[in-house]
């Protein structure tokens, strides 16, 4: 840096989205020849970082320079042409067209005004060359190939693009290990050939033989820089938790004998490459956490349970006996009394449009109607009930459950659960962007209902929650249970480097959940 | 080396939509009193390549994952446009046609406007639009009649070297000055992009407006098209509202009969087209084997039935049962 104009710099950037802020007078600083890694916990701001950068959101507030001159990006379009280059955890990709289409899909080469496509498939074998990634027929349609394979079209994409920065969002997770070796030996190419690079990643093996540079996001706010190598592996875990508790959790009872029956179990369930051999147990009157990194096969094996995933292969039992659940519909009969809070409540849980009463209703209706017709009298006194049970704050039953707050929104998708009395509530991240005050309201409801004997089973992103509500918490990394967690174990050093896969301060206690 | 492969697969719906069509259209020949003639195949064309127009303009909305339910109406509109103004002298005549075709790009730029700036849902924006359309075309012909020039008629719908029909070549020509290049640019690409992912195509800056704005405009010019086409052979105007409502109806049938993904993204207006010829030709099957007439709707209802089911079948491959509603 040496007085030298940086590549790139950001200053004092905020975002917030809604009451939450995501980015908070954030700062970082871009040097060409260099790859530089950036680290946080969920929800520390990276992605937010990243799409200001990119032009996919604008910043509230902030500065952005390249070469030392200011500059804003309307859009992905415009970052691009600046130079900036992203790929995106999420992939970018549209499926219906070829790989040569989506490699060169923004500025195709072009002969008469048409697509020349000789050229275009040209270079996009070039590119695929250059990402180590020939192996990959350019008329193939992005639909058919396998999720490595995509990622290294994305990767191949960016290339392509000639970028003076490219930002590396998680860009491995989906990738085989030749395929990561792969590209490292691209990425250094790269850096030898005078790019920028911005390295985001949760493998911290990946980031030691990358990274020459590391800052630490925290709350929305870059809280260190540091040279690569210079910090321990539990200093960088440190400097990303230095968290205040701010949340309020119930007390937790003495814990479930272990000896306890349980309510519900799995035994080697797999699921395609994203479940892997998961043995566990939940017992009545427990609340489980399943912790680790978002994307490592929780929102899969939840929905393994709720009979959504077809090709599953292992056994589900629920109270010791084996069972076969097909469908969601099959999951909430009377036998088996699941629910599932889902994670996205707009798609998943709720319809919007329609009225508070009908969707609360939705899932009991067969125990309130008799002959298909709805006993109106009894739909009315449960509806009251969980209304009060669960303060939802509503100006009416009648008026469509999308003018309700957030908060209030999940609590209508809990309480349409609860009127089922379900005997195990698997949770998918309840309590995501929704305000404090309603977070602490679930959290004792989730201990009420434990203590009431329900078997709970509890994703969330979110350390502190995990920490402040489980009994137990298992921690996935790829698919499999890495780590059990048990009572005063269960500490946000724990959860992070079994998170990350590496192995904090305590030895690990036996893997898998055989308790 | 596989090349060929990619090629086909690509090409499957527009295969399949082809096969479909030389099927029926062997049946129907063979069993014709007249057989394998020019004339025969002169009167199939000339039905068929209406609803081709049409159903090529429906397939560059459909790409988009939009849906143009005004094409049958521009369809119309332009039909009683044309029997007032594509008359008189070449000179008259020539102006009278562009003036036609000028009017069905800007009832197809007011759609795509309207769906794209002002973010109405495409089907509720094309019902409106529609009527609208059809609207004008009533206060132009509340009658049935006009006229139009009869020797560009003539030579349009009849036979090059006495064995062509004429309405093929045309619509062979509007392929290769129309769809061609537009598959082929860079806003065509944008249009599949558009409606095979438009969150992936935004991210990676693809011109998703525009794409999507020239496919809803080329879609009402070749909506005018078919108009004109209507015109050089019924010699009238007419503002039939059922007539237009059945050609916006049956290019979406056509559509998905030539493989044309109504989720967007995917088929080629070629595929559409053989789609229109074979759905015209379930008609005249009906007639070879001396049906009742009124057994056609029935008929070619239970054709589309089957030909879309062959298209169900990937479902069946699906792990995660939440990708059903996708």
């Amino acid at each position: 840096m040496d007085g030298a104009v940086p590549l790139f710099q950001m200053e004092g950037i905020s975002k917030r989205y809604g009451g939450v802020r995501a980015l908070e007078k954030a700062e970082l600083v871009v040097t060409s020849g260099n790859i530089h890694a950036i680290l946080g916990e969920n929800g520390a701001g990276k992605s937010t970082l990243i799409k200001v950068m990119a032009g996919v959101v604008a910043a509230d507030e902030g500065r952005m320079m390249l070469d030392g001159r200011e500059v804003t990006f309307a859009s992905p379009a415009a970052a691009n042409k600046a130079g900036i280059v992203c790929i995106f955890q999420e992939l970018s990709l549209v499926p219906e067209l070829s790989v040569a289409d989506n490699i060169l899909i923004s500025d195709p080469p072009k002969r008469f005004g048409m697509i020349d496509r000789k050229a275009q498939r040209r270079i996009a074998e070039e590119a695929l060359a250059r990402a180590g990634a020939a192996d990959i027929h350019p008329l193939a349609l992005v639909k058919d190939l396998p999720l490595s394979r995509r990622q290294m079209v994305e990767i191949a994409k960016a290339l392509a693009r000639k970028p003076r920065v490219l930002i590396l969002d998680e860009a491995t997770s989906a990738l085989t290990a030749a395929d990561v070796s792969n590209i490292f030996g691209v990425l250094k190419r790269l850096r030898r050939e005078g790019l920028a690079l911005l390295y985001i990643s949760h493998r911290m093996n990946e980031i030691a033989e990358l990274a020459d540079q590391c800052t630490v996001f925290r709350n929305g706010r870059n809280v260190a820089s540091y040279k690569a190598g210079s910090k321990s592996d539990n200093e960088v875990v440190e400097l990303m938790i230095g968290r205040e508790y701010s949340h309020i959790f119930p007390p937790k009872p003495a814990t479930v004998p272990a000896t306890a029956a349980p309510r519900l179990e799995a035994r080697k369930l797999s699921w395609t490459d994203r479940l892997d051999n998961i043995s566990l147990t939940v017992r009545a009157g427990e609340v489980v956490g399943l912790g680790g990194l978002d994307g490592q096969g929780q929102r899969e094996l939840l929905l393994a349970f709720f009979g959504v995933l077809r090709g599953l292969s292992g056994e589900v039992l629920i109270d010791g006996k084996p069972v076969t659940i097909g469908s969601p519909a099959k999951a909430r009969r009377d036998g088996i009394g699941m629910a599932l809070i889902p994670e996205d409540r707009k798609t998943e849980g709720l319809m919007l449009p329609m009225t508070v009463r009908e969707n609360l209703s939705f899932a009991a209706l067969d125990r309130l109607s008799r002959g298909g017709i709805i006993d109106r009298a009894a739909e009315q006194r449960l509806i009251d009930d969980m209304v009060g049970l669960l303060a939802i704050k509503t100006a009416g039953l009648d008026i469509p459950v999308g003018a309700l707050s957030g908060g209030n929104q999940q609590k209508v998708v809990i309480a349409k659960w609860l009127m089922r009395q379900p005997r195990i509530i698997l949770l998918n991240d309840p309590t995501r962007g929704i305000d404090v005050g309603t977070k602490q309201e679930l959290y004792q409801l989730m201990r009420k209902l434990a203590d009431a004997g329900a078997a709970i089973l509890f994703y969330s992103t979110d350390y502190d929650e995990l920490i402040g509500c489980c009994d137990r918490v298992l921690v996935l990394y790829d698919g499999a249970v890495k780590r059990e967690l048990v009572g005063a174990e269960i500490t946000e050093r724990a959860l992070i480097a079994s998170a990350l896969n590496i192995h904090g301060e305590e030895s690990p206690v036996g893997l898998g959940a055989s308790a | 080396m596989k090349d060929w492969r990619y090629w086909l697969a690509e090409q499957r719906g527009t295969l399949l939509a082809l096969g479909i069509f030389i099927v029926m259209f062997v049946i129907y020949t063979s069993n014709h009193p007249a057989g394998f003639t020019a004339n025969v195949v002169q009167t199939a064309a000339n039905k068929g390549v209406l609803l081709a127009f049409v159903a090529m303009a429906q397939t560059l909305v459909v790409i988009t994952a939009g849906i143009d339910l005004s094409v049958g109406m521009i369809f119309l509109l332009t039909n009683c446009l044309a029997s007032w103004l594509v008359v008189g002298t070449p000179m008259q005549t020539t102006l009278g046609v562009i003036a036609v075709l000028a009017v069905g790009l800007l009832c197809g730029a007011i759609n795509g406007a309207i769906v794209i700036y002002g973010r109405l849902q495409p089907i509720v924006a094309t019902i409106a639009t529609g009527a609208v359309y059809y609207g004008i075309g009533l206060l132009l012909r509340p009658f049935p009649g006009g006229s139009v020039n009869e020797d560009l008629a003539d030579a349009l719908t009849g036979r090059v070297f006495d064995v062509v029909p004429a309405s093929l070549v045309v619509l062979l020509a509007i392929v290769l000055v129309i769809w061609v290049p537009f598959s082929r640019s860079v806003l065509g690409r944008a249009a599949y992009a558009a409606g095979s992912s438009e969150t992936a195509a935004y991210m990676s800056g693809v011109p998703i407006r525009r794409g999507k704005f020239a496919a809803y405009t080329l879609a009402g010019l070749l909506a005018a098209i078919g108009g004109l086409f209507l015109t050089f052979f019924t010699y009238t105007g007419d503002a039939a509202y059922a007539s237009g409502n059945a050609y916006t109806l049956f290019s979406i049938a056509a559509v998905v009969l030539g493989g044309v993904s109504l989720f967007g993204g995917k088929g080629s207006a070629i595929g559409a087209i053989f789609g229109a010829l074979a759905f015209r030709t379930i008609g005249d099957l009906l007639f070879v084997f001396d049906f009742d007439p009124l057994w056609q709707p029935l008929f070619q209802g239970v054709i589309l039935l089957i030909a879309v089911s062959l298209g169900a079948f990937a479902l069946f491959r699906v792990r995660n049962r939440l990708e059903w509603f996708l």
